[in-house]
């Protein structure tokens, strides 16, 4: 193959951090969500990567089933994003704070 | 060595990646975010994984994409142009940011994963298929069963009626 696998993986590593950063500055819900979004399409692309090189057909597998379930988190997100939204009118998560002691 | 098609990708993938945190409109910066993970299912595409990529642009670029554009048009047209951060944290985050890709990084390039490369012929998607209907088959039950719970509570969290306008009405 033309590309070595290190070439998957530094990619995947540059998605990761900038879903951290993402996740980390953000004060916004939808950004926030958009993050981890990130921070899990890189580790997939790490999965898969891995499992063309090995080679082995399970790292696609568990790609397969990591991507189903990050759309059911996606659903949950942004449904309390909604839900939130209609409590304080707002989606700084700076200002949902009703459960802070 | 990386071809050019492998580059325009990592371009653009990476690039929609910090284009969907930084565009100031929340519309542009999730069709941003569509583009950054439509590039990565071309690398799926290039790691001979097609059942994956086409799964990936079918769920992520499909679903995710309308699900994400329906909840920022349901908020309020200012709040979506609204852009508020500390200019420390911010910084802080840069930061952080280049401190995990320069050590990870080295890391990794420091490892042996540079010399690992393959001739082997690419796994055949229908061993995926098989796996799934027979190895993986309680997993797959139970992963249908997650799909669904977490849609239920996803309709149900979203229609709550007991909660109107700024506050609880208990």
């Amino acid at each position: 193959m033309a590309n070595a696998l290190i070439d998957f993986v530094l990619v995947s590593v540059a998605l990761l951090a900038i879903g951290i950063y993402g996740i980390a500055v953000k004060r916004n819900a939808i950004r926030m969500l958009f993050g981890i979004e990130m921070v899990i399409n890189s580790a997939n692309l790490n999965l898969v990567a891995f499992s063309r090189y090995i080679p082995n057909s399970q790292g696609q597998t568990f790609a397969l089933f990591s991507i189903a379930i990050a759309a059911a988190e996606v659903a949950v997100g942004l449904a309390l994003v909604i839900v939130a939204y209609r409590m304080y009118r707002n989606i700084d998560i700076a200002d949902f704070r009703s459960l802070k002691g | 060595m990386v071809d050019a098609v492998f580059l325009a990708l990592s371009v653009l993938t990476i690039g929609s990646a910090i284009a969907a945190l930084e565009i100031r409109s929340l519309i542009y910066g999730s069709i941003a975010l569509m583009l950054a993970l439509s590039g990565v299912a071309g690398f799926f595409l290039l790691l001979d994984a097609p059942f994956v990529a086409m799964f990936q642009l079918s769920v992520y670029v499909g679903s995710i994409a309308v699900l994400i554009l329906f909840t920022v048009m349901l908020v309020r047209r200012e709040l979506i142009f609204n852009k508020v951060e500390d200019k420390r944290r911010r910084y802080a985050g840069i930061a952080l940011m280049i401190v995990i890709m320069l050590g990870i990084g080295t890391i990794i390039i420091g490892s042996g994963l540079k010399t690992m490369d393959t001739n082997s012929a690419e796994v055949d998607y229908k061993k995926i298929g098989e796996d799934f209907l027979t190895y993986y088959s309680p997993a797959l039950i139970v992963m249908a069963l997650i799909l669904a719970s977490s849609i239920i509570g996803a309709m149900t969290l979203a229609r709550r009626e007991d909660v109107i306008d700024g506050q609880r009405a208990d």
